[in-house]
């Protein structure tokens, strides 16, 4: 019989160190096909006990607009990696035909919808921005805005927000 | 595979940590395992363990933090009160399961 016991092996969860680090992700399109990687991302990071924030800008309102939200698009047109020809992505319906598509092919692997997802990131702790110089510009107020968006704020509240963060820009 | 010690028991484990014989779980262990892990096992934590395990069973995979609450009926947030920081992750270690492979 021996008295040595080999100290259990577990699984080392880092908690200590995911607290110090943060990830800034700032979403800059409207496109159905860009929103996701975003969406994505955060919501890996906010699993991984990492302090999350997406700061959304210019087409990027797109995904936490209200009335726009559920309503992303993916168009053909300018992307060569669908391999067809161009010309068919100019053809009336080919842009709602492409994006009923890429619709059907998220939600059968279970990712949800955008504004589901955003539900989900929230739910997991991350924090949503929208850019001030976009909501003038386009005229839009928090009311027109997602309920899970903190605040409007500024180029610089953001800058001092993400002090530290790694960031992303999409 | 390492084989390592837990509460008297030898339990097969991957390189980090995580069990590798789905039946060498069982609900007494699983409060060994949270306990290593930080966590003292409540019956509110059971409801994920227990759902992790049957949906391994069922599915052959375990599920993602997004299955467990969209499936599972726990909602994201207690998810994340139960299991600080790395939810999935550290419910899959305490059902005795490896980590899901999902991205979502």
């Amino acid at each position: 019989m021996t008295t040595e016991t080999a100290p259990a092996l577990v699984p080392n969860f880092d908690d200590d160190e995911a607290a110090g680090r943060k990830l800034a992700i700032i979403c800059s399109k409207g496109n159905l096909d860009m929103a996701y990687p975003a969406l994505v991302l955060a919501n890996a990071a906010l699993g991984e006990g990492v302090e999350t924030h997406l700061f959304f800008t210019f087409w990027g309102f797109d995904m936490i607009t209200k009335a726009r939200m559920g309503d992303l698009k993916f168009t053909m047109l300018g992307n060569t990696a669908t391999h067809m020809p161009q010309g068919l992505g100019g053809l009336p319906g080919m842009t709602a035909m492409a994006t009923h598509r890429m619709k059907k092919q998220i939600a059968g692997i279970g990712v949800p919808e955008v504004p589901e997802f955003l539900d989900q990131i929230v739910a997991s702790g991350g924090h949503l921005w929208a850019c001030r110089m976009s909501a003038d510009m386009m005229h839009v107020t928090e009311e027109d805005l997602y309920d899970g968006v903190e605040a409007i704020i500024n180029a610089a509240d953001f800058i001092e927000k993400t002090n530290g963060a790694q960031l992303l820009f999409i | 595979m390492p084989v390592t010690t837990i509460a008297g028991r030898e339990i097969h484990v991957d390189e980090e940590g995580f069990l590798t014989v789905y039946d060498e779980w069982d609900p007494d262990l699983a409060k060994e395992l949270a306990t290593g892990i930080g966590i003292d096992l409540t019956d509110a934590h059971r409801k994920a363990i227990d759902f992790l395990r049957q949906d391994y069973a069922a599915q052959g995979e375990t599920a993602t933090l997004r299955r467990v609450s969209t499936v599972g009926g726990i909602p994201t947030k207690e998810l994340f009160a139960l299991f600080p920081k790395k939810p999935a992750k550290k419910m899959a270690y305490i059902a005795g399961l490896p980590k899901p492979h999902g991205c979502v």
